[in-house]
């Protein structure tokens, strides 16, 4: 099984919304989906909601962080927005604090803050 | 060692010989967290790390099973799991348990990571014969 998850666009931002408990196959798939689209749709910023994660493991994370750095280097800005309060204690306490990772606490939040970062001159 | 049962149920087990599987093993886990009674924020802890460990069962262990039920002592109740392999074992636990460290391309938090999200944890390993790590968490 290899679930594929929808990116979905808004302008020049990919939306991707996580809605249930991922195989690490469907991470990696993700993971390479993302660096296609953004490329393809000559995205600026890309938003990954994970509201609905009841846990983030080193996984997950390591995916992440490697998403933020893929983006940056084409390009784009990665945002990840929704965490749940005990999901950032659990992740903090493993050891995991998402250095370099962009967070924001909802999908508006994060916006907004792609939009500021896009408009304000070189990034 | 590797069996603190003590509550009225027979554990159950469930395979890890393939990542899919590790989506059952966190199921399992956050089911019984929740009729434990643990808190959101233990209940978390606890699925995060049977998910390290279950991950590394896989990795490391090259499959294997996790065993997993109620626990009950000194009038307190928890959440026990045992996660077993009979691969490779760890030739140096000290090093294992570093932040950090890993012999298989990960990030190198799950065994250390995963002790500091339970109460109790212990590591049992050979080399050859494989390894087996207990954990729990009791409900406050």
């Amino acid at each position: 099984m290899s679930d594929r998850i929808p990116i979905l666009r808004i302008g020049d931002i990919l939306v991707v919304s996580v809605q249930f408990d991922l195989e690490d196959q469907t991470v990696l798939n993700l993971q390479e989906d993302l660096a296609d689209q953004i490329v393809a749709k000559s995205a600026q910023g890309v938003i990954i909601d994970i509201s609905a994660l009841e846990i983030v493991d080193s996984f997950v994370g390591r995916m992440l962080a490697t998403v933020a750095a893929i983006s940056r280097v084409l390009d784009a800005r990665t945002v990840v927005v929704g965490m749940r309060p005990a999901v950032a204690i659990t992740l903090v306490e493993l050891g995991l604090s998402l250095g370099g990772v962009s967070t924001a606490l909802d999908l508006e939040k994060g916006l907004a803050k792609l939009s500021r970062s896009t408009s304000t001159g070189p990034r | 060692m590797t069996a603190p049962w003590t509550a009225d149920e027979e554990p159950q087990v469930y395979a890890v010989e393939r990542s899919g599987d590790l989506v059952h093993v966190r199921q399992a886990i956050r089911a019984l967290a929740q009729r434990c009674g643990l808190s959101l924020v233990d209940q978390t802890k606890m699925i995060t790390a049977a998910s390290e460990l279950a991950r590394n069962t896989l990795t490391y262990g090259g499959g294997g099973t996790v065993r997993a039920g109620l626990v009950s002592a000194n009038s307190r109740r928890g959440v026990g799991a045992v996660f077993e392999d009979t691969g490779p074992g760890i030739p140096d636990v000290e090093q294992a348990m570093t932040d950090g460290w890993t012999s298989g391309g990960g990030l190198g938090l799950g065994l250390s990571g995963a002790k500091r999200l339970v109460d109790d944890f212990r590591l049992r390993t050979a080399p050859g014969e494989g390894t087996a790590v207990t954990i729990i968490k009791w409900a406050r």
